[in-house]
């Protein structure tokens, strides 16, 4: 249904969005997670023909966004961050004039207005005026303004952005049930609203994409890895951390080492690791240096860690790809 | 053709559901009232003073009222152009809802003419109440209709122009108020260029003067419609167009 290739958003200083590509298949809920400013709303924007990308490709439906815009605009229904509502118009109104510019005319565009007040539980607010609407309507209303042509596809910029957490409920159960007829691509800077919504996950930071992958292994992801603190202590008060470091990189199963702390004759890595059993090599490998185990326990990551540390791990990637340059 | 009829009646929606224009057209119908019935006192006391010195007074009514009235009108004009573009799409921009219009199937050109017809129709709804003076006239004299006529489509071309160019300066900022300040000063700036033609006869002066918006209302206000005013105004509407659709472009290749 949308189809992303190596698509990029360069502004006069900084690059937005860096070749980024994807696949979201019909009937999919895709959630676009990122921290603020990771580039999720300027990607949105080149899907919604709103901006032009500065390279590659994107086509929704099977039709170009820069070559079909008109086409594209047809199939997508949008609501950005902030729902563009014009204060000094009526509901009803507002949705009649939102419908009239997507296409829809006469008994058929009162028989959707009627469906999506419905849908979106705002006709109790149909004669109001818009500027009067709490926030929680207003959002509704953006979303009813974005399905108000009944899209193939759409594109919903943080739905859940400023709502109180009983809001939040209800968007994301109105979300969920337009999955069967759209294929919806929401953006969120909050995990649990992910593990909630949405089957398939695009992680992005800084503009690139980290990872794309089911809701499911992600979170498997998150129950295999496991994250150990392990403290370590000299027995004759000197401590080499390098080489304690570079000891337990050697125990099998461990993924990544890094030095947490490092206070007098006592070093505190955080140990990634792979699989459960590899807290006994560890303690072994300590004890068996000469050195000693002050502690060691396991912190499970959670969903978020995993976001945390996929997006981390794409920042320290880039030194060290450097550092590998250098070296040959 | 639809979606500019869509955006033009949601447009004219917006000026009469907010006061602005019941605030212009009370405005302009205050100012013009009083210019009107300046000139026509002024006329009454000239044809009596004429009449008692026994001199056969020619009674015109439309070299005497109307065609001064409509300079007037044209300058007066001038001062309402930017309160009725400056909102446009500073409005729009600021409150995000221009991304509504962006993003649905509609043509940058229909949303931009949508606009600028919803402007030019609140402007003639200014002129109706120069009509409704001018009506009096009608009813107690015998002014000849055309040169009015004529004198109208050149106000409506006039303001045509002007209305571009304030659509064009409104796409530029977010800001309603430097909007608006820009487009008076532009307006301002296309009256007083004619100012040059009074002192100096010099190519460049002729130039300046020939870019005045004024200069080429006089040939309507006599009632005569010439061709070459015609066109300059109808230039000036394409090219304020023209550049509005491309700040539309440049935005999006921007922001």
């Amino acid at each position: 249904m949308i189809r992303v290739q190596e698509i990029t958003k360069k502004y006069a200083r900084n690059l937005a969005v860096d070749h980024i590509s994807f696949e979201v298949q019909k009937g999919e809920i895709v959630g676009f997670l990122g921290p603020n400013g990771a580039g999720k709303t300027t990607t949105m924007r080149m899907l919604t023909c709103f901006l032009p990308p500065t390279s590659g490709t994107a086509t929704v439906a099977g039709f170009d966004v820069l070559e079909q815009p008109l086409e594209v605009k047809k199939r997508i229904g949008y609501l950005p961050e902030m729902p563009p509502l014009y204060p000094e118009m009526g509901t009803a109104e507002y949705l009649s004039f939102v419908g009239k510019l997507k296409g829809l005319s006469g008994a058929e565009l009162s028989k959707r207005i009627d469906y999506v007040c419905e849908r979106c539980a705002i006709a109790d607010v149909k004669k109001k005026l818009l500027g009067r609407l709490s926030k929680g309507y207003r959002q509704r209303v953006g979303l009813a303004q974005a399905i108000i042509h009944n899209p193939d596809v759409l594109i919903l910029d943080e739905p859940t952005a400023g709502l109180d957490p009983k809001q939040i409920n209800e968007t994301r159960d109105l979300i969920r049930g337009l999955a069967g007829d759209h294929t919806i691509i929401l953006s969120t800077h909050i995990l649990p609203e992910v593990e909630q919504t949405c089957q398939q996950v695009i992680i992005i930071n800084k503009g690139k994409l980290v990872a794309t992958d089911t809701v499911q292994n992600l979170q498997s992801r998150a129950r295999g890895a496991e994250s150990v603190l392990v403290e370590v202590a000299g027995r004759n008060g000197k401590l080499d951390s390098a080489s304690i470091q570079h000891r337990l990189e050697q125990v099998a199963g461990v993924s990544r080492v890094s030095l947490k702390e490092s206070r007098d004759s006592r070093n505190i890595f955080e140990i990634e690791s792979q699989k459960n059993f590899v807290r006994g090599d560890l303690a072994r490998a300590v004890v068996e240096s000469g050195w000693d185990l002050n502690e060691l326990r396991s912190a499970a990551m959670s969903l978020e860690q995993i976001f945390l540390q996929l997006t981390r791990e794409e920042a320290a990637s880039e030194p060290e790809k450097l550092a590998a340059k250098g070296a040959q | 053709m639809r979606n500019i009829w869509i955006i033009c009646r949601k447009e004219l929606r917006s000026y009469f559901v907010s006061p602005i224009a019941y605030l212009l057209l009370t405005m302009f119908a205050v100012i013009f009232g009083f210019f009107f019935w300046n000139s026509l006192g002024y006329f009454v006391i000239r044809t009596m003073e004429a009449q008692m010195s026994g001199q056969t007074f020619p009674v015109n009514l439309n070299e005497y009222i109307i065609r001064p009235l409509l300079s007037n009108v044209s300058v007066i004009g001038l001062f309402f152009i930017p309160m009725i573009t400056m909102r446009l799409f500073a409005e729009e921009k600021r409150t995000g809802t221009i991304e509504l219009l962006a993003t649905s199937p509609v043509r940058d050109i229909e949303v931009i003419i949508g606009k600028w017809l919803a402007a030019v129709a609140l402007y003639s709804c200014l002129l109706l109440f120069t009509a409704l003076n001018f009506a009096f006239l009608f009813k107690y004299g015998n002014p000849d209709w055309k040169p009015l006529a004529i004198g109208y489509l050149g106000l409506l071309l006039q303001a045509g122009g002007l209305l571009a160019i304030g659509t064009f300066i409104s796409t530029m900022t977010k800001n309603q108020i430097i909007a608006g300040a820009a487009t008076f000063g532009v307006c301002l700036l296309l009256w007083v260029l004619e100012w040059v033609s009074g002192y100096e006869t010099a190519t460049w002066a002729r130039v300046l003067s020939y870019f005045s918006v004024v200069t080429h209302f006089e040939s309507f206000a006599k009632g005569v419609l010439d061709s070459k005013d015609a066109i300059f105004y109808l230039t000036v509407i394409f090219l304020g167009l023209f550049f509005t659709t491309r700040s539309m472009e440049s935005l999006r290749w921007r922001s």
